[in-house]
């Protein structure tokens, strides 16, 4: 387009079959707009977004050497790709084009109005062409993608995904807060429904994660911020010493067994012990232990020293500092997990941390993890004792509005898989599974819930308890309303177990804010769309895995990761992306570097820097701005535009309308 | 050849853009050296009847102060324009309406109801509520009759050039004057001032708009380096055109916007609003419930002296009663 040069506009009455047509006289809008200043053709037609529809334009476009077109037809986001590649075939840059929704916005809601709505789809095509006229062809442009991915999060998802890309051919660095990789999976005994090892299936993907070419592990690693954008982000990564050398270790274990400290074990959730130098688990990997310098008698007290004396390799190095890692990736996948709801504080009524012999789901597992604290027996923490009597009480803080609205999608399953623990560790138990709807939906859950139902020494009360008491000797009890009976029923177990609703990793707050990718209402990350784009977020170029994005089991976030790793293959297969042609455009000219817009901006895109003249002005990175159109409407002075929709299109818009 | 006509036309003004004229010092000397004074009656001792006199468009130029409020003033608006080849808005009142533009608040009639009858220092015993003819005492008087809504000079007739401020920056109104009498006007309906908003004139540091709290300007003593909005003082200054050298600021008062709406903007206020709305509590937002939202706009005392202080009149939002048939 030539500045100056007159404007030629072609609109395009769509009958849409019937959908417009037989309310909207398409006819007589198109003879309406015909007589429009610049508009050179106008015509309707069957299915505009045709092939034969889309020729028209095609062809027009040259008969009459149109430099502008309209199409009034449906919502734009259907089919306003699919014209805008006619026009572009057509020879005309592709934002040379504007259309006007006479479906959504006219005829599907005035059926009964018929020359009413005629009249308002004429308005309506007519701002359309208002804003055309003002319409400046805009730039795409391609930006190159690193073939790299950096995966958040070392659980089962954050394997999955990372062993996909890697087998892909494309490099990945895999980060992981704790020592060891694994995550909560590393944690179980068995999975259901099948009652697989959980340690037996895990392990040999740990492994193997650890030894591909393609993958970087970054244990014990912290991510520290992210910057720019979609096929280029730059991340930095803080590597918490372990003050043991890595190159050196040979992984033998001597100075845990020297070190004359022991503490509560994380990864056993307080139930076992552990050194002041510890492996995470027994198959961590990397097979490299930590020392914990808040309870290391050296850091504390500057003695002791027990580890780096036995240590066969002098793989001790209490000077280890913490290291900066710097990365440039193309794509990132977020597989940070889930926590457990905080039921100590939030649910006083259940006495859990009040009473030993209340204990959550995860803490039976690793009651009867061969490798656990109670070396795989079920013994209760108050006194060691077997327990012969087992509530099980399922939805403890899920699906409740006081509490998490959501339901945690695995913990019915595990409440009848804790349920086969203690009966097959103790046949003589008797076990009361507490629940409010067994909800089993996944495959083989429904089959494994009717074997369990039918072991006679498990007993289902449709019922949640109230407040569990403990007697004057130490017993706990307490009442709970049979649904199914119409009875209170007083029980009196050795053991609870609460099957704990979960919430977002508490280290997943951080990374979305550094991410600045958008969280839901509960806190997990938000999709981009919950049923068609449910691995892409907010934040192009990152994408989710597993319970990161809301509760899962096994089997889901698997395959959640195995989609998020496609994504990301897709994305650096193609090797470059596409920029966003309605970015926000600030005219340096009319900016006065008020800052009004900085903080703004969700995506991080604008700064604001100082010109040679020292005047402040607000810079947009285009390749970050999403045009979103927040800046815009916030800038008070009229500086910042959205390209494509600018105030004078948008005026034009709303005169022809209201005029 | 002769000197080229000045005339200066009151409006509803309060005369400070014509004292601030008093401000260009000796230079007003070279400028009544170059000029002949067809009309000022704050001074010059011309009476009406001299101005009407003399041909339309024969005045090179007329700076017109105050906003258009009553009859009287209307017809004074229309003379200036034709009587004058350029006119000029000059000052905020003539640019935008201006202060006695907040008027557009309120009804004609309940302003002359409150302001004759209904305010409690009014001793008006015999309830005579001036209009157009209005029977006192012995008969009948005719004063001027005030608009239902007042208006901006351009709301009235065609205007050249505008000159804002309260009053208009000495610098600029010196600028126009100089390129009227050396007849390299710009192009006509520029405003005299800055492409720019008033922060870019402004020396104090910028560096978060995140404002947590608006508070009121007796309330702290502002740091004198920071941003006075950055410190949760209402400064108009990112909404309001530039060109007056930032001085309210420089002195640590908060710009109240006396020039104007800035070139890419069409409403000062309504631009300024969704400004400050957007970054006020924007830090920790996800949290925001609407009751605290409602406690920090609160804190806006005055929010239309605050944003339309200059420019009600001008504002796209429209009066929806008061408005006749
Ligand atoms: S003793 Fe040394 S080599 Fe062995 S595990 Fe400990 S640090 Fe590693
Ligand atoms: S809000 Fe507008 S004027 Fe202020 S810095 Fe941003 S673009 Fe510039
Ligand atoms: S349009 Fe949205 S994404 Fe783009 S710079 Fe402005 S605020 Fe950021
Ligand atoms: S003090 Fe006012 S004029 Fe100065 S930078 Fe801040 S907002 Fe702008």
């Amino acid at each position: 387009m030539v500045e100056g040069e007159e404007i030629r506009i072609g609109v395009y009455v769509c009958h849409c079959g019937v959908n417009i047509a037989a309310v909207v006289d398409v006819k007589k809008v198109a003879e309406e707009l015909s007589k429009v200043p610049n508009v050179v053709v106008a015509k309707d037609y069957q299915f505009m977004c045709s092939q034969p529809g889309q020729n028209i334009i095609v062809e027009d476009i040259k008969e009459h050497k149109l430099n502008r077109v309209v199409v009034a037809a449906c919502s734009p986001r259907m089919h306003e790709p699919t014209f805008q590649r006619a026009v572009e075939r057509g020879g005309l840059n592709p934002y040379l084009f504007e259309m006007a929704n006479i479906r959504e916005h006219c005829s599907w809601v005035h059926e009964k109005e018929k020359s009413a709505a005629t009249e308002k789809a004429i308005k309506i095509v007519k701002a359309a062409v208002a804003k055309a006229r003002l319409l400046k062809p805009l730039k795409v442009e391609k930006v190159k993608v690193i073939p790299r991915a950096l995966v958040i999060g070392g659980g089962i998802a954050g394997i999955r995904a990372s062993l996909d890309i890697a087998n892909a051919g494309f490099e990945v660095h895999l980060v992981e807060t704790r020592p060891s990789i694994g995550g909560n999976m590393a944690r179980l005994d068995k999975t259901f429904p099948t009652l697989d090892c959980s340690q037996c299936i895990l392990t040999p993907l740990m492994v193997e994660a650890s030894r591909h070419p393609n993958i970087t592990l970054h244990t014990y690693t912290d991510v520290v911020s992210i910057d720019g954008s979609v096929g280029n982000f730059k991340v930095k990564l803080l590597k918490k010493p372990r003050y043991v050398n890595e190159a050196k270790c040979t992984g033998c274990g001597v100075c845990v067994t020297k070190c004359p400290w022991t503490v509560p074990s994380e990864f056993d959730l307080g139930l076992g012990k552990r050194k002041a130098i510890y492996f995470e688990f027994p198959q961590a990997v990397p097979l490299i232990p930590v020392i914990d310098p808040e309870h290391c008698m050296y850091f504390q007290k500057g003695t002791c020293r027990a580890c780096e004396k036995f240590c066969p390799p002098k793989a001790i190095n209490f000077d280890q500092k913490p290291e900066e890692i710097e990365l440039e990736v193309g794509a990132i996948i977020l597989a940070t997990g889930y926590g457990l709801y905080d039921v100590a504080k939030n649910m006083p009524e259940y006495g859990y941390r009040k009473y030993k012999d209340v204990i959550t789901g995860l803490e039976l597992e690793r009651l009867v993890s061969a490798t656990g604290p109670t070396k795989g027996h079920i013994l209760r923490p108050s006194d060691g004792k077997e327990p012969k009597k087992v509530a099980i009480i399922l939805c403890v803080g899920s699906r409740d509005e006081k509490h998490l609205r959501f339901c945690c999608r695995f913990g019915c399953v595990a409440g009848l898989k804790h349920a086969y623990y203690i009966v097959s560790h103790i046949p003589d138990a008797e076990v009361y599974i507490c629940y409010r709807d067994i909800r089993t939906f996944g495959k083989g859950y429904e089959e494994f819930y009717e074997r369990i139902r039918s072991y006679e020494n498990v007993k289902f009360i449709r019922g949640s308890p109230m407040e569990i008491l403990q007697d004057a000797d130490g017993s706990l009890y307490f009442d709970v309303f049979d649904a199914n009976t119409n009875r209170v029923v007083t029980l009196r177990p050795d053991l609870i177990v609460l099957e704990t609703g979960i919430v977002p990793h508490p280290t997943f707050k951080e990374v979305a804010k550094v991410l600045k990718c958008s969280v839901g209402p509960d806190g997990f990350a938000l999709e981009l769309h919950p049923k068609l784009r449910p691995t892409e977020t907010s934040v192009d170029g990152v994408f989710l895995a597993g319970a990161v994005q809301g509760p899962k089991d096994i089997p889901d976030t698997v395959a959640q990761a195995g989609a998020a790793a496609s994504s990301a293959i897709a994305l650096m297969s193609r090797g470059y992306v596409e920029t966003i042609p309605y970015v926000s455009s600030i005219n340096e000219d009319l900016c006065s570097g008020c800052g009004i817009c900085q903080p703004l901006c969700a995506f991080d895109a604008i700064s604001l820097v100082k010109k040679e003249d020292g005047k402040q002005v607000a810079k947009v990175d285009i390749s970050k701005c999403k045009g979103c159109g927040v800046c815009v409407a916030a800038c008070p002075s009229g500086a910042a535009q959205q390209l494509g929709f600018d105030d004078e299109q948008i005026s034009a818009m709303v005169r022809t309308l209201t005029g | 050849m002769s000197k080229p006509k000045l005339a200066i036309i009151p409006g509803a003004n309060c005369a400070g853009c014509d004292y601030s004229l008093l401000d260009l010092g000796e230079k007003i000397i070279d400028v009544l050296i170059a000029t002949e004074i067809a009309y000022w009656p704050t001074a010059a001792d011309l009476k009406l009847e001299d101005l009407e006199k003399l041909p339309d468009g024969s005045i090179d130029i007329v700076l017109f102060e105050g906003a258009v409020n009553n009859d009287e003033t209307e017809e004074m608006a229309k003379l200036a324009r034709k009587k004058a080849k350029n006119l000029i808005a000059f000052g905020a009142c003539a640019c935008f309406g201006g202060i006695p533009g907040l008027a557009n608040v309120a009804s004609r009639d309940s302003i002359l109801q409150k302001a004759y009858i209904k305010s409690l220092s009014t001793v008006n015993q015999q309830g005579i509520v001036p209009y157009k003819i209005t029977k006192v005492d012995g008969g009948e008087l005719t004063v001027p009759e005030l608009l239902e809504t007042v208006k901006s000079l351009d709301q009235v007739v065609k205007v050249d050039y505008y000159l804002p401020g309260c009053p208009p920056p000495l610098k600029l109104t010196a600028d126009a004057l100089v390129a009227a009498l050396s007849g390299k006007l710009p192009p006509k309906g520029t405003v005299f001032g800055s492409m720019k908003s008033v922060c870019d004139d402004c020396k104090r540091i910028r560096e978060n708009k995140r404002i947590t709290e608006i508070k009121r300007y007796h309330q702290i003593v502002p740091d004198a380096e920071k941003c006075l909005l950055e410190q949760g003082i209402v400064c108009m200054g990112p909404a309001t055109r530039g060109g007056c050298d930032a001085i309210c600021p420089t002195v640590n008062i908060p710009c109240r916007g006396c020039m104007g709406p800035t070139s890419e903007s069409r409403d000062q206020g309504a631009r300024m609003l969704s400004a400050l709305s957007s970054v006020i509590g924007l830090e920790g937002e996800a949290g925001v419930s609407d009751e605290d939202v409602r406690k920090l706009v609160l804190q806006i005392k005055d929010p239309l002296g605050t944003f339309y202080r200059y420019t009600l009149p001008k504002s796209i939002m429209r009066r929806v009663w008061g408005v006749r048939e």
